[in-house]
């Protein structure tokens, strides 16, 4: 599928080249007629804008950790959410249920106040000292709240593969663990892993929201300077293209997964 | 004096409140083989897969080799390993080679070591008569050979029982013939089998007993010789003559 834009990495950076550039254009454009912009405030070439750009890229390094970390966690978690609603047992998928409609009920903000201001608490009343960084608070607040998601996003998957595969796996004697493992879940996972690779981009988005319970990320980055700088404009118009970046090399991922998937999927 | 392999006395099963298999007693003894037909929607597979305990039936009594199926999921798998089955749509595993669909139960369920396993595997590939496919996929398969792939599955656990839920009606005309004549061989061999199929020519050949199936009742039960020349209902002298008629 030679193509497609996406199908090496000269393609990808000449696709966010081209991106990066028609929304900067745009901006200028906008500035042209109106004179309200003022991009020196993170103009590279100037020493203060250079100091600037620094400061928010800085942020980067942070909402990369917490995504991947929380992705990983919630990609875990989410599986051993999932396997109990698949039981013959029905206090099992209860279980599962609950946890589902509860934790996605929740929005992402309400749950990092409670994790980050109310848990510490929680722990305290149990006779146990475990401080809640803003760090971990934030990775736990997006694991917890995705693994809902990647939960049913296993439970599809895994009903997708046809009954019958199950039935012969139980003819040849295998355990319901059995066949999970060397049957349902092998094949399952060609259909789940791009829709988890999807919300890996949602997660990263979403953390976001670590900014306000003071995670020094990308937008938390952003606003600190927006409060000294005065300039919300080009500084949150800069925000928007980081995570533009950062998105579109995830999805230049979940594409090259999806077309490996795809491609060995009858050989 | 004949042993036992499978006996059904009085099994009722309800799809919620429809009655799918009504007073069902059926005695199969080892070596034998038995043949269920009649129309789709009748309950002969459901027959079938109650005896592997794919699904439960709520009255009368299931004994394999004289124990009684229970709920008991360790009697459950014991029981699934001992019957082999084969399914319409095959049911092999898409995602492994041909070898290592016939080596997972073995391995995993018997605990057989890799090399023990691959020559079983290949000894019942033998059989079947498609040696030389062991390292392909299933897709890369016509469906007599999946079909077939599927027969040598069961085997290498070695079930002491056999269940053939429709294997030939979702084959193409021109295989039909290459997975009946692994059958009747397998049949040769003395293995206690019971299959469902509309396949008359097999049941003539093999069969030492045909049922007849209707609306989840046995209708008739007689030797293969009888029922071809003499059976008893109207509805089954009429099914027979749909089904021989071409």
């Amino acid at each position: 599928m030679s193509h497609l834009p996406w199908s090496n990495l000269a393609a990808l950076v000449q696709m966010m080249k081209k991106t990066c550039l028609s929304l900067i254009v745009l901006l200028g454009l906008t500035g042209c007629s109106g004179n309200i912009w003022g991009w020196y405030i993170v103009d590279p070439t100037t020493p203060a804008g250079w100091v600037n750009v620094k400061f928010l890229v800085s942020g980067m390094w942070s909402t990369i950790q917490i995504s991947v970390i929380a992705a990983v966690i919630s990609i875990t978690l989410g599986l051993v959410v999932a396997l109990p609603g698949q039981s013959a047992k029905r206090g099992w998928r209860i279980v599962n249920r609950v946890y589902v409609e509860l934790v996605r009920s929740i929005p992402l903000l309400p749950m990092l106040f409670w994790v980050f201001y109310g848990l510490p608490l929680i722990f305290k009343s149990m006779g146990l000292n475990i401080p809640i960084d803003p760090f971990w608070g934030a990775i736990i607040t997006l694991a917890v709240s995705d693994s809902a998601f990647t939960a049913e996003i296993y439970r599809s998957g895994i009903q997708s593969i046809a009954r019958g595969q199950a039935e012969a796996a139980q003819t040849v004697g295998l355990t319901y663990a059995q066949s999970m493992r060397y049957v349902i879940l092998p094949q399952a996972i060609r259909r789940i892993l791009p829709p988890l690779a999807n919300q890996f981009i949602y997660i990263v988005k979403m953390s976001a929201f670590a900014s306000v319970i003071g995670m020094q990320e990308l937008t938390r980055r952003a606003n600190e300077l927006v409060v000294t700088e005065y300039r919300p404009l080009e500084i949150y118009s800069l925000l928007i293209v980081e995570y533009l970046i950062l998105v579109l090399i995830i999805s230049a991922g979940v594409r090259w997964l999806e077309r490996r998937m795809g491609s060995d999927e009858r050989q | 004096m004949h042993k036992t392999a499978i006996e059904l006395v009085d099994v009722n099963k309800w799809y919620g409140t429809f009655h799918v298999l009504k007073n069902i007693n059926l005695t199969v003894n080892v070596g034998e083989k038995v043949v269920i037909c009649g129309p789709s929607g009748s309950g002969k597979s459901t027959v079938v897969r109650c005896i592997n305990r794919l699904e439960e039936h709520q009255e009368g009594r299931i004994l394999l080799d004289g124990h009684e199926l229970t709920n008991d999921p360790k009697s459950i798998a014991s029981i699934q390993g001992e019957i082999g089955m084969v399914f319409q749509q095959f049911n092999l595993f898409p995602h492994l080679s041909v070898l290592e669909n016939l080596i997972l139960g073995p391995m995993k369920a018997r605990g057989q070591s890799r090399a023990e396993a691959v020559e079983k595997a290949r000894h019942y590939l033998d059989r079947v008569r498609i040696p030389d496919q062991a390292d392909k996929m299933p897709a890369q398969l016509s469906g007599g050979q999946q079909q077939r792939v599927a027969i040598a599955r069961s085997l290498c656990m070695e079930p002491k029982v056999m269940l053939f839920d429709e294997p030939t009606s979702a084959l193409d005309p021109e295989m039909i013939s290459e997975v009946l004549d692994v059958m009747v061989e397998l049949a040769l061999d003395g293995m206690t089998m019971v299959v469902v199929t509309h396949e008359m020519g097999f049941a003539r050949k093999v069969a030492d007993k045909v049922l007849f199936m209707d609306q989840g009742e046995i209708v008739e039960q007689d030797s293969t010789d009888e029922f071809f020349s003499n059976p008893k209902s109207e509805r089954c002298r009429t099914f027979l003559g749909q089904i021989l008629q071409h």
